[in-house]
């Protein structure tokens, strides 16, 4: 038996605006860009979800109702919820399809796509928690399987897990840490009992998520035939094959018309044609096979950039001083009960805005590795800083009223 | 590659240190130098004479016998100054610029009839009739240089027409235009028609002389700034010249939303020019009289020492064909905001950046770099990685391939 476990994650983060100084103080709506503006949340989400979200649900759910043994794993961060709630309802009702017909499931995570695990242990499981009853109320599911932010991931946080009671967590398959190891088989996290860990096989899922639509690539076009023949070499290694992905693979950071959809309609059938191949969900593949040996990831592991470490998001003196000064203000902020600014601060510790403030290739004026909200790092970390100070100035208030 | 080293080039330029007035001479020197180093030969012909003990690698002609001085003849200043400074009838009649332009242009006629260079590369409009004598009357290849165009120098206004037709005329006659920045270069297209592909960019780098030289900065140069620094103050500075094509009302009007919310805010403007005291009587008027610093006309290492001093440096020019003041404020250590419409902030990703007439943009600038000291060092210490990177070595083979493609092209 050999099996596609395809998962893919959904997000898109609450933006901060151009938030002046002159307005701290006059003016909370820091995540209310003008339509038109460079951090509009209404229209980066509409336009992605014109580019990817409906064709690709679509496909997914067109694929589910076709081929009875077709299944998908998804993860939604509940920052991507509360938008799609106010702007594409209708995305929510399509998932919550998919999710009922018992072959799609969904992951658990953070709500806010935050670090906070590295950051505040509280605040973390507090965000998980949420995540998990919104999910609950959206979808009638209890996630069973825990990915990190950025797939972010040590041995600690595999402890965590395991003692939390989810059945699998899900890391990347990075060669320093598995050697000879092959990422087709499932594995448990040292010194756990029983939950069992995922690793991305990360060659064959760039060569869709990165690499597919690049044409100086000595294997453009990538065909469903050359595709499933990888695949098919790869499942010497190990009979579980981890697709991880971004969803906005599909139609976002490959276009249509680099025939991607195509290519997904295809390739599901092609390879269900074969008696012995799969599609699983994440759950499924924890139960595969029992743990064929226990992994050690001391120093942090992700799925970013050629390091594989967190240092996208906190590797800059800005990056550092904008989540300190964040999670610093975090005991003042819930002892308000305010809702609304509890909800502002925790927009705030997405990860995606300390990304914006990364400088790492900055210099080398290599920007377009760097799709950024924000025209340089330097001004996502002074508006941060600006709206920082407004919730500063909104504790202000309470504690005087 | 072609036969460099036997490349001969007749260089058109209006100055050389130690008699420039700007940045001009400062970078035609570099420029000069740098292509010498790969063996090119070249005659750089001045319109006065004197000595120029830096340029020896090269051949220094002097199309005139007048004092360096008088080169810029009454363009730019007031007749009577002239008149003081150059008693002589004889050399009285040379007080209109254009009368050193028609006497350039002679003496170019006079050379050519002798000299046949490979290429001839004329800096900016005060050279582009003589360049175009070369052109049409000898057939030699000519590469227009633009450091600045009369659209930069006049900001938003028109400008002198006589200048703009100068200008249309050496850049239409050109082989190849060279220009300091892609902003210069879309000045170029836009306002004087010039397709893209007769236009290359080729950035300046700084003086080879700034990171060698045994500059100390002594912190008791200005006592005063000092004192106010330890204080908590933040110093704000800029440099050049005080007209419109700098941004200084814009930058004034800043200071005062700044200083309203950061009182603890100096602003240093050095330089002189015809708006001094406009700019004077504004900061009055905006309430921030104390907070701004008119320093004169400095340059050296009084100019340094402000550049040491200060912990921003705001080039806020309406229009800046490149803006060299931006780099030697980082070689010392200033955090930097650059208006988008300089051509340095084409090069330079470590800085903040607005649009110059957006002042709440620039005061929102200035106040997050004075309130946060982790964006001010991080600001400080990326700019010095980088500010570097173009060197006059490179600007030399860029200037080489271009001689090469226009000969080629020739022949």
């Amino acid at each position: 038996m050999r099996a596609i476990c395809l998962y893919l994650h959904i997000h898109q983060p609450v933006r901060y605006r151009e938030y002046s100084i002159f307005d701290v103080g006059n003016d909370h709506h820091y995540f209310d860009d003008d339509y038109y503006g460079r951090q509009s949340n209404e229209r980066i989400f509409k336009k992605v979800a014109d580019k990817s979200y409906y064709p690709m649900l679509s496909l997914l759910e067109d694929s589910i109702n076709r081929y009875p043994s077709f299944k998908f794993s998804l993860s939604i961060t509940g920052t991507w919820l509360d938008q799609a709630e106010r702007w594409t309802p209708e995305l929510i009702a399509q998932i919550r399809r998919l999710v009922d017909t018992g072959r799609v499931e969904i992951v658990s995570e953070t709500y806010y796509h935050s670090l906070a695990f590295f950051s505040n242990l509280e605040e973390f499981n507090e965000q998980v928690k949420l995540h998990t009853e919104k999910i609950k109320t959206l979808f009638g599911v209890t996630p069973q399987v825990f990915r990190n932010t950025e797939f972010a991931y040590n041995d600690q946080l595999a402890k965590w897990a395991d003692e939390a009671g989810y059945k699998g967590i899900l890391a990347e398959g990075w060669d320093k840490i598995l050697g000879w190891r092959s990422p087709n088989h499932v594995y448990q996290p040292i010194g756990c009992k029983n939950i069992k860990l995922l690793l991305k096989n990360y060659r064959l899922s760039d060569d869709i998520a990165f690499r597919f639509s690049n044409r100086s690539w000595g294997e453009w076009p990538l065909t469903v035939p050359k595709y499933q023949r990888w695949v098919d070499d790869d499942c010497l290694r190990g009979p579980l094959i981890n697709l991880f992905m971004d969803f906005e693979t599909f139609g976002e950071h490959q276009w249509k018309d680099t025939g991607i959809f195509d290519f997904m309609r295809n390739l599901i059938p092609s390879w269900l044609s074969e008696y012995e191949n799969k599609f699983i969900t994440v759950s499924e593949a924890c139960e595969l096979e029992p743990p064929v040996d226990a992994i050690s990831m001391p120093e942090t592991v992700t799925w970013a950039d050629t390091e594989r470490d967190l240092s996208a998001w906190a590797s800059n003196a800005m990056q550092n001083s904008a989540m300190s000064d964040l999670y610093n203000m975090r005991d003042s902020v819930l002892a308000t009960d305010d809702l609304e600014l509890i909800r502002d601060w925790r927009y705030l510790t997405t990860s995606d805005h300390p990304y914006s403030m990364c400088t790492k290739y900055w210099h080398d004026g290599d920007v377009h590795a760097y799709f950024s909200a924000y025209a340089s790092p330097y001004e996502s970390f002074m508006y941060f800083e600006n709206v920082l100070r407004d919730l500063d100035y909104r504790l202000e208030i309470k504690n005087h009223r | 590659m072609l036969k460099l080293n036997m490349m001969k080039i007749l260089m058109l330029g209006w100055e050389l240190p130690p008699h420039n007035s700007g940045g001009l001479g400062v970078a035609c020197l570099n420029m000069a130098r740098a292509l010498s180093k790969y063996g090119v030969k070249i005659d750089f012909v001045v319109p006065y004479s004197a000595e120029h003990p830096e340029a020896s690698f090269m051949h220094v002609i002097a199309a005139t016998h007048l004092d360096p001085i008088a080169r810029y003849g009454g363009a730019y200043e007031s007749n009577s100054i002239y008149e003081q400074i150059i008693p002589t009838a004889d050399e009285a009649k040379y007080v209109s610029i254009r009368d050193i332009q028609h006497s350039y242009c002679e003496f170019i006629e006079g050379f050519l009839k002798t000299h046949r260079p490979d290429v001839v590369h004329a800096h900016d409009w005060l050279t582009f009739e003589a360049g175009i004598i070369a052109k049409k009357q000898h057939d030699l290849p000519l590469i227009a240089h633009v450091h600045a165009t009369e659209f930069d120098r006049a900001g938003a206004h028109a400008g002198n027409p006589i200048i703009h037709e100068v200008e249309q005329e050496g850049l239409i006659a050109a082989d190849k235009i060279i220009a300091v920045s892609e902003a210069t270069k879309r000045i170029i297209h836009d306002n004087y028609h010039i397709p893209l592909n007769k236009i290359d960019v080729v950035y300046n780098s700084l003086d080879e002389g700034y990171n060698t030289s045994n500059y100390h900065f002594k912190e008791d140069t200005y006592d005063y700034l000092q004192k106010m620094k330890a204080s908590g103050y933040t110093i704000v500075s800029t440099v050049g010249r005080f007209t419109v094509q700098k941004g200084l009302h814009n930058l004034l009007h800043a200071a005062a939303l700044a200083v309203h919310k950061n009182p603890k805010l100096l602003f240093i403007l050095a330089g002189d020019g015809e708006e001094r005291n406009e700019l004077v009587k504004l900061s009055a008027d905006l309430g921030i009289g104390k907070n701004v610093i008119f320093t004169g006309f400095i340059r050296g290492k009084r100019l340094r020492d402000i550049y040491s001093l200060s912990d921003i440096f705001v080039m806020s020019s309406v229009s800046e064909p490149f803006g060299l003041t931006a780099l030697e404020a980082a070689h010392h250590g200033d955090a930097l905001i650059l208006t988008k419409q300089s051509g340095v902030s084409e090069i330079i990703w470590s800085a903040m950046k607005y649009d110059f007439w957006d002042e709440r943009k620039l005061a929102d600038e200035i106040l997050a770099i004075a309130n946060s000291q982790t964006l001010r060092q991080t600001l400080q210490q990326n700019v010095l990685h980088e500010y570097n990177k173009i060197s006059w070595d490179q600007v030399a083979k860029k200037c080489m391939k271009i001689y090469n493609n226009v000969k080629h092209k020739r022949n």
